[in-house]
């Protein structure tokens, strides 16, 4: 009875998931956080402590803010047929850029000492990292290159510069108004993870509210085909590059906002790897076109269960990293048709 | 005339690097005092010789017009592998050198299979390949170990006298011969030259009747024999194994390819090309530390300024070819237009 009634939700569950994009991210998420309540029962406990809300909920979707940020951005470049490899270096010379701006000393009235206003600071770093995009977006659309190679010279040459910044040390900042982005609280949430959906619901309505969107598919579909038809798209190519550095930059605060210091080594570490794995576990084709900032968003979110599921088990956090493989390979196989057509043919004949 | 400009165009890029590398080298001479030394030249290849071996398989990759961003995680799991069989479970190195090989190129294979069977972009299986690599390492240990085997540690001192008091390492020599037969399979053999084609387009590869799915495989095959090999060179400058050996290898290796003067779109390079570009990215690092007051991360930056001129060198060459397309040989890959095949 069990069974048959279960077969039959299965039955519906695929045929919404063949009309629905975000089902299979979303059940891999509900699966995931499943095994989290299994392996660590209090884990969906929410609690309401001095004033916010706390719990590992919370604290997923707390550490998650980063990455969905950057995935938004990495969303909309592999959206038109793009990819920016070089997030990850430029996490780490935005959070160099308001490190060194902020600066600051060890000793009394550290806490409230700023070398610049922190809006100064922030602009700053901010400004930096739209730069950056502005580089990657002209490399690809002025020198022509292949974006993988545009965003690779900044990949290579950026965590030298964000070194070149903070001359080599970690830089440590005093500073405590500048906490507040990485670990303050506004009514009752995380206020990166409010920066972070807000981001997304700010691209989300550009997205459908205005013929953005639908520029965006059309430059991915074919972006000869759109040009012709009048579409901006080397303009708009430019700025979601832009747009993409910008995200990287406000990852970049609120992670050396996080850790209250600024890494040029290790900030942002293999970003670029995370966001892209987001972005194709959100459904999001690699080849353009086809994109889905939700399921970039759930992707980063799996992610981050993941990370966490790991780590509260027990098993050696390094072993992550093999996990994350092994989800590549299984969704870089669903989503190639050829693998599709081998796994379908063996039911034809049956 | 028309030859001479043939050839011209086909060379440009590996007579730049050529000419980069010396006037690196000669702008090193004027400017530092002993600069000027056969060992100092030889050192290049001493210390860069597992990047030499790796940025080979690399190239060979990036000619087909894949890339493979697993190499350094592929080495960083033979020194692993190498020092747990080696130092923990006392296995011969003798032994252990062709098993960790055959790891290697497996590795590479199964990459290669996975992007030919079911047409996945190379950069993002060889980035999962780079994840399950380096979580291996971790798998087998996440600390260093070292190995104290007698024949690791001969070998890493073992050096070739070269006349004078110029010397070689092992790993140099294994690097040298690399190159060489890396030259030797690039433009002697059948398996090079489908190499060539498939870079130039494998649409006209395929309708030339050549075994374009066999090769794409073998090339993965062939960068993962490499990067293990590369690994082994690592264990015998470092002795030991670690997760964190080699990271970041493979943003060098594309970096000495591209600047070797081959094309990313692939189809046009060469391999001894990459052996110049391994030496630049050398000498950038030795002019740095004879500098003195100049900080490491210059190296990088100088890297990242090297791969944006030569990226925009190739945009030239490339753009040049598509105005002349009958007569330039480095006509850019686009897809929709087989008529590559007019020879």
């Amino acid at each position: 009875m069990k069974s048959a009634r279960l077969k039959s939700a299965a039955s519906t569950l695929t045929q919404w998931g063949a009309a629905h994009q975000l089902f299979w991210p979303l059940l891999t998420l509900a699966l995931l956080l499943l095994v989290s309540v299994l392996v660590q029962p209090g884990f969906l406990r929410l609690s309401w402590v001095g004033g916010h809300l706390q719990g590992n909920l919370i604290d997923v979707l707390n550490r998650a803010a980063p990455l969905m940020l950057v995935s938004t951005g990495m969303t909309l470049v592999i959206a038109i047929r793009g990819l920016d490899i070089s997030v990850g270096a430029v996490v780490a010379i935005s959070a160099a850029v308001a490190a060194l701006l902020i600066g600051g000393s060890v000793g009394a009235g550290a806490e409230q000492a700023s070398r610049f206003p922190l809006g100064v600071a922030i602009a700053g770093a901010l400004g930096i990292a739209a730069i950056c995009g502005l580089w990657n977006g002209l490399l690809v659309v002025k020198a022509g290159m292949q974006p993988i190679v545009a965003t690779l010279i900044l990949m290579v040459a950026g965590r030298g510069i964000a070194q070149l910044i903070t001359d080599g040390q970690i830089l440590t900042v005093y500073y405590a108004p500048y906490f507040f982005i990485g670990n303050g609280y506004f009514a009752g949430l995380p206020f990166a993870l409010i920066v972070a959906v807000l981001v997304a619901l700010a691209v989300h309505l550009v997205l459908t509210r205005t013929a953005m969107g639908l520029f965006v598919r059309s430059i991915g579909i074919n972006p000869v085909a759109s040009h012709v038809a009048g579409v901006r798209s080397r303009l708009i190519t430019v700025c979601l590059y832009v747009f993409c550095g910008l995200t990287a930059g406000v990852a970049g605060l609120i992670i050396s906002s996080n850790v209250k210091s600024a890494d040029a080594n290790n900030a942002g570490q293999l970003m670029e790897l995370d966001a892209i794995l987001a972005v194709a576990l959100g459904g999001t084709a690699l080849t353009g076109g086809r994109f889905s900032l939700a399921g970039s968003i759930v992707g980063a979110l799996i992610l981050q269960t993941l990370t966490s599921m790991i780590y509260s088990s027990g098993v050696p956090p390094e072993v992550n990293l093999v996990v994350k493989a092994v989800l590549v390979f299984a969704v870089m196989l669903l989503q190639s048709p050829e693998f599709r057509r081998m796994v379908k043919r063996p039911h034809a004949h049956s | 005339m028309r030859i001479p400009n043939r050839v011209d165009s086909r060379f440009v890029p590996l007579i730049v690097t050529i000419s980069l590398f010396v006037a690196m080298g000669t702008a090193g001479s004027v400017l530092y005092d002993g600069f000027f030394a056969p060992q100092v030249f030889l050192n290049l290849l001493i210390d860069n010789a597992f990047l030499c071996i790796v940025a080979v398989g690399m190239t060979f990759v990036i000619l087909t017009g894949g890339i493979d961003l697993s190499v350094g995680a592929v080495v960083a799991l033979t020194t692993m592998i190498s020092a747990q069989l080696v130092a923990r479970n006392g296995i011969s190195p003798w032994l252990v050198f062709p098993l960790v090989l055959a790891i290697g190129a497996l590795f590479g294979m199964a990459q290669g299979y996975l992007v030919q069977r079911f047409r996945l972009q190379p950069f993002i299986v060889t980035l999962a390949g780079m994840f399950l690599a380096r979580g291996l390492c971790y798998v087998i240990s996440t600390e260093s170990i070292s190995i104290n085997d007698p024949v690791y540690s001969a070998i890493a001192q073992a050096r070739v006298p070269l006349g004078g008091h110029a010397s070689l390492s092992v790993s140099a020599i294994i690097a040298l011969a690399v190159v060489a037969a890396g030259m030797w399979i690039a433009h002697r053999t059948q398996f090079g030259r489908t190499v060539y084609a498939i870079g130039g387009s494998e649409a006209s590869a395929r309708l030339m009747g050549l075994p374009v799915d066999a090769t794409v495989v073998r090339v993965y095959m062939f960068s993962g024999f490499c990067a293990a090999l590369g690994g082994v060179a690592v264990t015998f400058y470092m002795q030991s194994g670690y997760s964190l050996h080699a990271v970041g290898l493979e943003l060098d290796a594309i970096a000495a390819v591209v600047i070797g003067g081959t094309l990313l779109r692939g189809g046009v390079g060469y391999v001894a090309g990459t052996l110049f570009g391994v030496l630049i990215l050398g000498t950038i690092q030795t002019l740095i530390t004879f500098e003195g007051t100049l900080s490491s991360w210059w190296t990088r930056i100088a890297v990242g300024a090297l791969l944006f001129a030569f990226c925009l060198l190739q945009r030239l060459f490339a753009t040049e070819g598509r105005e002349r397309p009958p007569t330039s040989t480095a006509a850019p890959r686009s897809a929709g237009s087989p008529s590559v095949a007019h020879r």
